[in-house]
């Protein structure tokens, strides 16, 4: 089962409902060794990190011997709280800007479902009853306007596009222009894939900063980073990078509905204090769920 | 790169082997335990790494082994040995049909980057003067036919396409007319999938018996985490997997993943891709990844990536000013042109041993176009004694050599500066050069 259907599935089951490997571990009597060996294991095993993964399961170890916690009930309700408190209790949905149009920044490595996430938000938008606007801002992969052309279609959204080749920082700033000309209540700005570590893809990312900034001040209002819940430890120095040449106000973790775990939020949260505000669930467009912490944990703490 | 912080972890712990006399068993399991968590930071899979661990533990307390290496010796060795085995220990090749054409479908989950490697992979083959036909089989994501379209276009490779109908009849309909038009290559385009969509997993296996490939190659991207494991098994489970392609590998994500891959599948690493540039595309060699691992450096990819580029006779020189360290500024102009074919030069001293942390401080030295053009007019605007002897170099000559080249004298400082480490990296190379890059995949003092 995907975490995303245990994640449907987890609020409504009861902790000793618990199955497999975790329900067995939490099953012990004896919080020894092997017990703390193992939940490092799953931890480690949903990509969470060694790092956070040795700090949560020594902080869980002092915590049960100072409170003689006995309960396999209790020691996972200490590990839960522990772990929300590092991911954040609250969920934390995209607010409007005061004045409109709210400008929503896509940024993220290659692939990892930027284009398809704004789809996604933009079809999420309009059902509100706002009016959204798609600028097409991935200039360089071949057929990336094309693509956001038939998400605009598909969510019946106004799309701003130049040819490929062009300038992102243009095509952003007519896009910024235009949602302001025809009074749309938000812009999603896609931009091309890019690796972190190219410095010169991350200097092309602050023009396109400035220039938005300048079209509009005080945009972009969200900077949203895409992370693949795929990706291992690199997640974390993407999210690293990111944040220190564009300050992201949130992370949309995509491809929750295949076997992977995305444990690494938890450890990008811890150091960046970036809250995740949406998963993707498919490729569908209605395969956006505002992200459920609690909700998210237990989902991650449920091993088959 | 990749694998970079962890050489210089295993480095860092094996350093702590190697200076001291006797390996006790609690020795061997301090330093394994460094192993395993360098292996999971880089995110090999658990199961994966406590296998691998094991295995060494196993074979390092082996008294036979002790009897004739010194300890720090046995467990590098071992260590490098069972590595190198999980990795897969020779450069594998593709596979051909006994009739042309052979056929090759990429697959893997959705973002991998197949198309992309699709297209490379033709590149390739059309340099090698075959006629590669790509075909766009991808029906499900928006505008993937067209990406392929466009990539096409650019190599003129023809694509294949029957718009978004049934894949497997696009496919056979492919290979119907690859035998036609006379194609020696048939590359498949296939949609990214999960590994738990039974219905798409479905369709690939009816893809597979429709045309009957030679090659099923498996794109996975290098920075997948434990996931790695599953996905890969899935795949070998519903398909006759011959080979991985392991992609974006120019970022800076260890890819252990490689090794996950590896161990689940028994499937070579075929390909690396290492850009977004279409010739960024080349052979994997898993034996040298693994002494990569070990903290070897990839000296042999090093020469071998710049023979290609540099021709014989620049090759020659250069070598013979490494040797001579006569490496002056003119020279160093030349080897920027040089390096702008090869790639980052920071990729490039990844590669080679000891080289991890000159890499970053090389970081700022990208070798783009508007850089590389504000070097040659500074250069251009040294006199011929100053180019010779950069030392005599000083301030109010910085400032004519700006003035000169329409640059500041910060741009001149950083220059001089990069020059010398340059200089110094030349140093390395050239005591490496003695050391002898022939002694293959063999410590020094082993
Ligand atoms: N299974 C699944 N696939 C997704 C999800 N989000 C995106 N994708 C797929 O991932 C691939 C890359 O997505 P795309 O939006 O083009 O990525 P971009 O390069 O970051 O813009 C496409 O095949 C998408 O359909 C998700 O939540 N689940
Ligand atoms: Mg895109």
């Amino acid at each position: 089962m995907g975490l995303f259907n245990r994640l449907k599935a987890g609020l409504q089951k009861t902790r000793s409902n618990l199955l497999g490997r975790l329900g067995e571990l939490f099953s012990r009597s004896q919080f020894d060794d092997d017990f703390y060996d193992e939940l490092e294991e799953i931890l480690i095993g949903a990509d969470v990190g060694v790092e956070t993964t040795l700090e949560v399961v020594e902080k869980l170890r002092t915590q049960v011997k100072a409170a003689k916690v006995t309960e396999a009930a209790q020691v996972m309700e200490i590990l839960k709280k522990q772990l929300l408190e590092l991911l954040g209790n609250e969920r934390k949905p995209i607010e409007l800007a005061a004045e409109k149009p709210t400008v929503i920044l896509v940024l993220g490595v290659n692939g990892v479902g930027k284009t398809t996430t704004i789809g996604k938000l933009a079809s999420l938008f309009q059902a509100q009853g706002k009016k959204v606007m798609l600028a097409a801002g991935d200039t360089f992969r071949a057929a990336a306007i094309e693509q956001l052309e038939i998400w605009a279609s598909r969510s019946k959204s106004e799309l701003v596009k130049h040819q490929q080749g062009a300038d992102p920082s243009a095509v952003l700033f007519d896009g910024v222009n235009a949602a302001m000309a025809r009074g749309c209540d938000i812009l999603l700005c896609d931009t091309a894939g890019r690796l972190h570590n190219k410095t010169n893809l991350m200097e092309e990312l602050k023009k396109v900063l400035r220039v938005i900034g300048k079209a509009l001040p005080g945009a972009p209002h969200e900077i949203l980073l895409v992370l693949d819940a795929t990706t291992g430890q690199n997640a974390l120095a993407q999210a690293r990078v990111f944040n220190e040449v564009a300050p992201l106000t949130g992370v949309v973790l995509t491809k929750l509905d295949g076997t992977a775990k995305g444990g690494i939020v938890i450890a990008v949260a811890r150091e960046l204090k970036v809250p995740v505000k949406y998963i993707g669930v498919g490729e569908g467009i209605e395969d956006l769920q505002p992200f459920d912490p609690a909700a998210y944990v237990d989902g991650l703490l449920a091993q088959e | 790169m990749i694998f970079e912080s962890l050489s210089s972890k295993l480095q860092a712990t094996f350093k702590r082997l190697r200076g001291k006399g006797k390996l006790t068993e609690k020795d061997v399991s301090a330093a394994l335990r460094e192993v395993r968590l360098a292996l999971l930071e880089a995110d090999v899979n658990f199961k994966v790494v406590k296998d691998f661990v094991s295995k060494v533990k196993e074979r390092a307390l082996g008294s036979d082994v002790l009897a004739s290496l010194t300890p720090g010796q046995m467990v590098i060795k071992i260590v490098n040995e069972e590595l190198t085995k999980l990795m897969g220990e020779k450069a594998a090749k593709l596979n051909q049909a006994s009739q042309p054409p052979t056929v090759i479908m990429m697959v893997g989950l959705q973002g991998a980057g197949k198309t992309t490697s699709a297209a490379k992979l033709a590149n390739l083959l059309k340099k090698k003067h075959h006629t590669p036909l790509l075909v766009a089989a991808d029906i499900y994501r928006p505008a993937a036919i067209k990406q392929l379209q466009v990539l096409g276009e650019q190599l003129a490779v023809p694509v294949f396409q029957m718009g978004q109908q049934d894949p497997v009849q696009t496919v056979r309909a492919a290979l119907e007319h690859a035998k036609k038009t006379q194609h020696d290559y048939v590359i498949i385009d296939t949609a990214g999938r999960l590994h738990v969509d039974e219905e798409l997993m479905d369709e690939l296996a009816r893809m597979e018996s429709a045309v009957q490939p030679q090659e099923i190659l498996l794109v996975v991207d290098a920075m997948t985490g434990q996931d790695a494991v599953n996905v890969a098994q899935s795949f070998k489970d519903r398909l006759g997997l011959t080979g991985v392609v392991l992609t974006k590998l120019d970022g800076d994500t260890r890819g252990g993943a490689a090794l996950s891959v590896r161990a689940v599948t028994g499937a070579p690493i075929k390909f690396a891709a290492t850009g977004e540039k279409i010739d960024a595309f080349e052979t994997f060699h898993p034996d040298r990844m693994a002494s990569r691992i070990l903290g070897m450096g990839d000296v042999l990819s090093l020469i071998e990536k710049a023979e290609a580029t540099f021709d014989e006779e620049k090759a020659r020189e250069l070598e013979q000013k490494m040797r001579s360290q006569q490496f002056t500024l003119e020279d160093f102009l030349e080897q920027m042109q040089q390096l702008k074919k090869m790639g980052p030069l920071n990729q490039l001293m990844e590669m080679m041993p000891g080289m991890g942390g000159m890499g970053k401080k090389l970081k700022g030295m990208n070798v783009d176009e508007k850089q590389f053009a504000r070097t040659e007019a500074i250069i251009k605007s040294m006199t011929k004694k100053e180019r010779l002897n950069p030392a005599i170099i000083n301030s109010s000559r910085r400032k004519r050599i700006a003035a000169g080249s329409g640059t500041s004298v910060q741009d001149v400082n950083s220059l001089l500066k990069q020059f010398s480490t340059m200089q110094k990296m030349i140093k390395q190379l050239s005591k490496l050069e003695k050391g002898k890059f022939k002694g293959r995949g063999k410590f020094p003092f082993m």
